[in-house]
């Protein structure tokens, strides 16, 4: 049996400055007080790397290493420690697209668990082989979190891509 | 045959190979990682970047100290008013000792001259308000509103009214980075306030602190305060940093293990003191004499060996 392609709706394109705006929200979500709570996601790195996925022809390995700047400024850590991850998430996510997003969405979310899990144990190791403490395990409950966030996360990104539901016969695109 | 040497017409314009790129941002991501963490030269590219980002980040704190300031307001009268009794309660109690402070510096002064010893430096700093902690899980630092527009700089102590809280590491336009003396990285030279012994305590990175390098027979006990030694240049001799809390002296080991907890309010939020730099320390003294001599010695051998030969 064909795997069922439930994103058969043809989308609208994406307008630029969507994803920009996203990014940047995705960022400023990172900057508030909850981002010390246990178990909040990388925002940063959820949203890269689903851009990555279905827009790799925008957002690529440019926009990460400049995102992975930011937070790394952002955070205090060491200079190059989120560039490197955020780098090779969205190497990997643009890399994986054209195979991803035949998937339904629950499975789509299964797939991009081991990537974003790869993003945060990337950095501990980082940090790790520098001489930095273990930060306990609730840092790595980010991803799992953020993998649960995968289907709600889809359709909000994709919200200003959805065609009306009464079409105009005449203009079916 | 001529046409065989052109180029394909750009049709399809694509970049460098996808590989091509991943390897470069690899690579310049390692080197600004090794180059930021070993030779720390990357300062002025991190604060023109935190230019950008401070701002944005301090927008997106104001929720969470609207809320804080919201629950301020509304805290009960009763409440302001037990806390202003205890307040002028525990003024009246220190007053005798407060009171008298001014005549037994000016007498302690006096006596130092007396003994001619070097004068006591006299601490001095400026208040300033945490903003919020990093976001960094493998290290404990908080950011101040001052920086270097406030005449702060990196390296000078930080306390809040219990003790030392930290130092600050990195300095910013607008604010500051205070790394907590529980970071992993941080060391502060102290001493038993007890048994006047030295030593240096260091973070451990779970918000506790330990003294190293003490001999398992060491004179330590649980409850000894340990204050800053002031043998490092940077902090002030006589803050109070933190308070035995349990020891294990195990033969096995040389060394004992000492830990102790903090006795300033470290993760909490509010105000502290970012102190002055102190005024530098005496020059070491010349080496001493006799090691030259030897190195002299060895040098007139080498040279009587070379012209034997």
């Amino acid at each position: 049996m064909q795997p069922t392609f439930t994103s058969s709706r043809i989308l609208l394109p994406v307008r630029p400055w969507f994803i920009f705006l996203s990014l940047i929200v995705a960022a400023l979500l990172n900057f508030l007080p909850t981002a010390h709570w246990p178990g909040m996601p990388d925002w940063v790195a959820l949203v890269l790397c689903f851009w990555s996925i279905r827009e790799f022809r925008r957002v690529g390995m440019g926009w990460a290493f400049i995102l992975g700047l930011l937070m790394d400024v952002a955070d205090g850590a060491v200079l190059g420690q989120h560039c490197f991850a955020y780098v090779l998430l969205a190497y990997i996510a643009s890399s994986l697209s054209r195979r991803l997003l035949w998937f339904p969405l629950a499975q789509q979310a299964l797939q991009v668990l081991p990537l974003l899990l790869g993003t945060q144990v990337l950095q501990a190791l980082m940090r790790l082989a520098v001489g930095a403490d273990f930060p306990g395990w609730g840092y790595f409950v980010g991803p799992l979190v953020a993998t649960l966030l995968w289907i709600p996360l889809t359709f909000v990104l994709l919200l200003p891509q959805y065609q009306p539901v009464e079409q105009d016969p005449n203009r079916p695109i | 045959m001529a046409g065989m040497d052109h180029a394909p017409p750009p049709f399809f314009k694509r970049g460098p190979a996808p590989l091509a790129l991943l390897t470069f941002y690899i690579a310049v991501s390692l080197a600004i990682f090794v180059v930021d963490l070993r030779v720390k030269s990357l300062d002025l590219f991190r604060q023109s970047i935190a230019l950008v980002v401070d701002p944005v980040q301090r927008i997106a704190q104001t929720p969470g100290s609207l809320v804080d300031y919201a629950a301020g307001y509304l805290r009960g009268l009763k409440e302001l008013q037990q806390e202003n009794s205890d307040l002028k309660h525990a003024q009246l109690s220190t007053a005798p000792n407060l009171q008298r402070l001014a005549q037994l510096e000016s007498e302690n002064e006096r006596l130092r001259k007396l003994l001619s010893v070097k004068e006591r430096e006299k601490a001095s700093g400026q208040v300033a308000q945490i903003l919020y902690t990093a976001r960094d899980p493998f290290s404990r630092k908080v950011i101040v509103d001052k920086g270097q527009q406030a005449g702060i700089t990196a390296g000078q102590p930080a306390i809040d009214e219990a003790g030392v809280v930290g130092q600050v590491t990195r300095v910013f336009p607008f604010s500051a980075e205070v790394t907590l003396i529980t970071d992993k990285s941080q060391a502060i030279p102290v001493q038993v306030v007890r048994s006047g012994q030295r030593s240096v305590v260091f973070g451990l990175g779970n918000g506790q602190l330990e003294l190293r390098y003490m001999p398992a027979n060491a004179d330590v006990q649980v409850g000894d305060v340990l204050v800053t030694s002031g043998l490092d240049g940077i902090f002030l001799p006589g803050f109070p940093v933190a308070k035995v809390v349990n020891i294990e002296r195990d033969s096995a080991y040389s060394f004992a293990r000492i830990f102790c907890t903090p006795l300033a309010g470290v993760e909490n939020f509010g105000e502290l003191m970012v102190l002055d730099p102190r005024s530098p320390l005496p020059e070491r003294p010349p080496e001493a004499a006799g090691r030259g001599e030897i190195k002299e010695g060895q040098r007139v051998k080498k040279k009587r060996a070379a012209k034997t030969n």
